[in-house]
């Protein structure tokens, strides 16, 4: 009875913290600004949205990688599968969630779009010193 | 243990090593630790009763350095409210209750009391630490705390306790469902990981918004 309780709540727990930890990491990026290349390669207009997740991703993989971003990608990519399973599964029983996952999924786009602008920045600053060499 | 010696190099590059000294007396207590049971390991083999010593024991140390820094962060968190030693007074409370308590569970059923009583308390000090990072995250949101660094290790630390009871207690309902020994590795790593990570994108100065951090806005 005591365990079933304590994983009972831990389960509950981890979700929360989950989601909060998650949340927390998109919520460092929402004050910077998706850069002019980035909205010319991925064609988001003014902010980001949900269904613009994958098309940054896969540029993403394009670019050379920054260690410092990989598992903070990482997570968020888990956050953004967990967002799609919720709407998959809950969304159909309460709109409210639909439109918390679908708010949740833009903030992972704008993270990722924010950690391919830091990467296009970088690929710049190799591509000039290559030149200057 | 890479991400053990990038936090603690970080700490140290950023200044940050003795305002979050616990943390890393932690990891560096995790790194020694690694390094003794792979000694022993070498030496005794998996089978060994020293062995099973060394891990239980040095896990045991390990879950009580890990309470002691989650004290540390809530120590902070209510500092500008003059309650840092009160909270550390609850702690060191929770912290012999817990211990009597294990002691009173093995005592009666267990031969080998030395080991028995190690995992008991570790198992029990990780459900107390639990819940105490789960008033200590609800004082976060209620005293609207910022300071992004703090707010991620309170986080972490948040998500390595619920997971390490969680896989406990489901070892007490259901022993062949062993989750526990895969989840070893990868929570090890995580928390670590996501330190280092935090030391190194956020400096002292970073703040959230805390309406961004409840996991369902009111």
């Amino acid at each position: 009875m005591m365990a079933a309780f304590i994983l009972a709540f831990s389960l509950l727990t981890l979700l929360m913290f989950f989601v909060s930890y998650c949340r927390s990491l998109t919520a460092s990026s929402l004050h910077m600004s998706i850069s002019e290349d980035v909205r010319d390669v991925t064609g988001i207009q003014v902010r980001a949205a949900g269904r613009d997740y994958t098309r940054v991703m896969q540029i993403l993989q394009l670019c050379p990688d920054r260690p410092e971003d990989r598992s903070g990608l990482q997570i968020v990519g888990a956050y953004f599968s967990f967002l799609n399973l919720l709407d998959q599964g809950f969304a159909r029983i309460s709109p409210a969630v639909r439109t918390w996952a679908e708010e949740e999924r833009a903030s992972c786009a704008h993270f990722a779009a924010v950690a391919l602008g830091r990467r296009i920045a970088l690929n710049r600053e190799m591509l000039a010193q290559q030149v200057e060499l | 243990m890479g991400a053990g010696v990038c936090f603690v190099a970080f700490s140290v590059i950023r200044a940050s090593f003795l305002k979050y000294f616990f943390l890393n007396l932690y990891v560096v207590l995790s790194l020694f630790a690694d390094l003794l049971r792979q000694s022993i390991l070498r030496f005794y083999g998996v089978e060994s009763p020293q062995y099973s010593y060394a891990y239980y024991y040095t896990d045991c140390l390990l879950t009580i350095a890990l309470f002691v820094a989650v004290i540390s962060l809530a120590s902070r968190v209510f500092a500008e409210l003059r309650l840092a030693k009160y909270v550390r007074f609850v702690a060191v409370l929770l912290l012999l209750g817990t211990a009597g308590f294990s002691y009173a569970v093995v005592a009666q059923s267990s031969e080998r009391l030395g080991t028995t009583f190690a995992v008991e308390l570790s198992q029990n000090l990780y459900f107390v630490g639990l819940v105490l990072t789960y008033l200590l995250w609800g004082a976060v949101l209620k005293l609207q705390e910022t300071r992004t660094r703090l707010v991620q290790m309170i986080l972490s630390l948040g998500l390595y306790f619920s997971a390490y009871a969680g896989s406990y207690a489901l070892l007490n309902l259901a022993p062949k469902y062993e989750v526990v020994q895969y989840l070893a590795p990868i929570l090890g790593c995580f928390l670590p990981v996501s330190w280092a990570l935090t030391i190194m994108r956020h400096t002292e100065d970073s703040r959230l918004t805390p309406a961004r951090l409840v996991a369902v806005p009111r």
